[in-house]
């Protein structure tokens, strides 16, 4: 669908519920990956043609395998307290996007396969026989599911529909239906080693050009490395890091703040992507060959830390997952976490008083802090509970002298899905995307007419892109979204660097 | 005749739950969880995921959060439920009534009411709503029927038409020991003692089953330290060989 044809969702509130529409975004898809796609990931090409048995055997597997699928199928109480917690149910007012709703075009075929209700009374419990119009249905509204758990932190049970969503997309993905962008996008992880598809020649060449340009503009040579054995520290970022704005500013940031503290660090070739898709699609295989690749880099290249860049599921599987997908670490240093988030690099540094910073170079900014969905409620930092707050808010406020946190509903662990999560951030879902920004923009749009923000700051790859694009539909400028890092390294003055104003 | 029949439905009844429930928790336990997937606000220690247990059980926190109706009702309800349940042990304990249920009985004399209002505001928010309206099964109606319907019945027998509460104590205190006493033939009760005979039955079949469920859950009961510990689930260990 062109974004041309999309009503832009004005809500009065962010949380404001609408009126069910039911069929509202009925028949969305994303595109299908293609034979090769598919196979390149060890899923069949195209549908095949017992897709009904094989379905139901993965069902069946997933039920064996995963503790989260097999209890939060059987568990829901149908309370409705999820029902208004989903940002693509506010903004497009379908039911289906209501997440038990969205859990139950799945149940519905759970329970009348595997449960004796189900079995013998399928009216009684709305048990549904597995059609392909229920297959299509699944592909359609697994799609408008970004995984971004905020229906679990408010379900009494803590049922998460992002499990739900990705054990979907793992059957259909075992039947031959897998989604394009997602698929597409690990294939060239497998191949290349970053979403992008970059080659390390061309990553190469993209870290001088930014050196240079770090040069042009601070008088100060500030390296870049890639693949330098011996290094310490092991930086894997997002490959949006590479060419993206406002992405590459943090990269920046990041370069300058090692730059300052004095170690020595490299970037992989080998593992030029912090993103790991394989989280999206609920593929545990394929998760974990993803983050294997870290693990090769930081043997090969002899590092004793790892650091991750501001990436939100990034974030969440190298936090949560990365010790069980491609553990142990013991070849690591033991004195630090492995791996451990940028972000907790730079506060450390700025506790200890390595980073001399100029918060004035930010006051042109009143900024104000988006919390990503999978750093929200499905990781941490530090050694905190809830450090994933207040972590990057601390450095925010050591660099920046304007800071106001929006409604206190929409942020921390009730944080909004910036809309473009879990694998949605294609532009055959541009639909779907401007519509799902909606309540983050109307909370946005409260504090830049009541305290006068003007730029979101974010630490992930993902909500960066989608903000600079959906952005722009509400009314800002694409560049009003700007990483975290972005702003340290405004304010940061390396050792030597020229300064044009006389206060600094 | 109609006292064995009952007798024999109870003894069914309580192999099913058993039988059903047991096999369920069976289940849940023996099914790994591959991923550390804690929700936040997430404890880093096991004496802060069993308090985040309690806090949710007991209170119902995450629901609190969520929405104050459904928290309001639903707590009602549960909580009336349980001093119900523990009241009723006093019709099923042989020989004298121990003396915490003398000092519960007076509260649970009133809860009965407690339950059936939170049930019915429960039941109205399925029509009301159009959310939850959309997300209701017959199954979800029924349930709430039979539960008020328990109710109801409970409540006119204390405060409408009484039955022999000493027979129905002898019968049900007898069943302990495989002794089948006389039970009241009144309408009430025997109305009562079959829905809760249902309610037993559709017990490990039906989403009752939230009831040991919730302890099961990952987002709720695991430990966020997946930095210090590594997890890892037996079928994910042998992709590593
Ligand atoms: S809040 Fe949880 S139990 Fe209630 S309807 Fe939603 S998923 Fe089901
Ligand atoms: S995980 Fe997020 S996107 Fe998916 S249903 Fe829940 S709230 Fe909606």
């Amino acid at each position: 669908m062109a974004d041309g044809d999309t009503q832009v969702p004005i809500l009065d509130d962010p949380l404001q519920v609408p009126c069910i529409k039911p069929g509202a975004m009925e028949g969305l898809q994303p595109f299908l990956a293609s034979p090769e796609h598919q196979e390149a990931l060890g899923f069949p090409g195209e549908l095949v043609p017992d897709w009904k048995e094989k379905a139901l055997a993965k069902m069946a597997e997933l039920a064996e395998k995963n503790r989260a699928f097999q209890v939060y199928l059987d568990i829901c109480v149908k309370c409705g307290a999820c029902t208004d917690k989903c940002h693509y149910f506010l903004g497009t007012a379908d039911p289906k996007n209501m997440p038990v709703a969205r859990q139950d075009l799945l149940r519905s075929v759970y329970r009348r396969y595997f449960t004796f209700a189900g079995k013998y009374f399928p009216w009684l419990v709305g048990a549904r026989d597995l059609t392909e119009d229920v297959l299509k249905e699944w592909y359609s509204y697994y799609h408008q599911c970004s995984e971004c758990r905020r229906c679990s932190v408010f379900c009494p049970y803590g049922i998460d529909t992002a499990e739900i969503t990705m054990a979907a997309r793992d059957i259909l993905d075992a039947v031959g239906m897998g989604q394009k962008y997602s698929n597409e996008i690990i294939g060239k992880v497998h191949a290349v080693g970053n979403n992008l598809g970059l080659n390390p020649k061309a990553l190469a060449a993209t870290l001088e050009g930014l050196e240079e340009d770090i040069e042009d503009d601070t008088g100060v040579s500030v390296r870049l490395p890639i693949d330098e054995k011996g290094a310490d520290i092991l930086l894997v970022t997002p490959s949006a890091d590479f060419f993206a704005e406002p992405h590459i500013e943090g990269l920046i940031g990041y370069a300058k703040v090692f730059h300052q503290a004095g170690v020595s660090w490299t970037l992989s070739s080998y593992a030029s992507e912090a993103a790991n898709f394989g989280l999206f699609i609920g593929n545990y295989e394929n998760m974990r060959l993803v983050s294997q690749r870290i693990r090769k880099a930081a043997k090969d290249l002899g590092v004793k830390r790892i650091i991750f860049g501001e990436c939100g599921h990034a974030w969440r599987v190298a936090y949560s997952f990365l010790n069980t997908l491609a553990g142990p670490w013991d070849f690591l240093d033991p004195n630090y976490p492995v791996p451990q988030h940028i972000l907790e690099f730079t506060w450390n540094e700025i506790q200890k008083g390595t980073l001399k910073l100029d918060k004035s170079k930010n006051d042109h900014m009143t900024i104000t802090f988006h919390d990503s969905c999978n750093v929200a409620r499905g990781s941490r930092m530090g050694d905190m509970p809830g450090g994933q707050f207040e972590i990057p808010r601390n450095v925010i406020k050591a660099v920046c002298n304007n800071y106001v946190d929006m409604d206190r509903d929409t942020i921390y662990e009730s944080t909004l899905c910036c809309g473009g999560g879990g694998g949605l951030l294609t532009d055959d879902l541009m639909d779907l995307r401007i519509k799902g920004a909606s309540p983050r923009m109307a909370a946005l749009r409260e504090v830049t007419e009541n305290d006068g923000v003007t730029h979101m700051a974010a630490i992930c790859a993902i909500c960066k892109t989608q903000f600079s694009k959906v952005m722009p539909k509400y009314g800002y400028d694409m560049d009003q979204i700007v990483s975290v890092h972005q702003l340290v390294s405004n304010a940061i003055i390396l050792d030597g660097q020229e300064t044009d104003d006389a206060e600094s | 005749m109609l006292s064995t029949l009952y007798a024999l439905m109870f003894y069914a009844a309580t192999v099913l739950i058993v039988v059903g429930v047991g096999a369920k928790i069976r289940k849940y336990a023996l099914t790994p969880a591959p991923l550390k997937i804690p929700t936040t606000p997430a404890p880093v220690t096991e004496t802060g995921v069993v308090l985040r247990m309690l806090r949710e059980v007991l209170f119902f926190e995450s629901l609190y959060k969520s929405n104050k109706w459904i928290w309001a009702f639903g707590w009602i309800f549960h909580m009336a439920l349980w001093l119900i349940v523990i009241r009723h042990l006093r019709y099923t304990i042989p020989g004298t009534t121990p003396a915490l249920l003398n000092f519960l009985q007076p509260f649970g004399k009133y809860a009965g009411f407690a339950m059936v209002l939170g049930l019915a505001g429960l039941w109205a928010r399925r029509f009301l709503v159009d959310r939850v309206r959309y997300i209701s099964n017959p199954s979800d109606h029924l349930i709430l029927a039979l539960l008020v319907a328990i109710g109801l019945s409970g409540l006119s027998m204390k405060y409408v038409a009484h039955t022999d509460v000493i027979a129905v104590k002898a019968f049900m205190s007898g069943l302990w020991t495989f002794q089948i006493n006389t039970l009241p033939t009144d309408p009430l009760i025997l109305i009562h003692l079959t829905l809760v005979l249902m309610l037993m039955i559709v017990f490990p079949i039906s989403k009752l089953l939230h009831a040991p469920g919730v302890f099961f859950s990952p987002t709720r009961n695991q430990v966020d330290n997946p930095r210090e510990k590594r997890h890892l689930a037996p079928w994910a260990a042998e992709l590593e060989k």
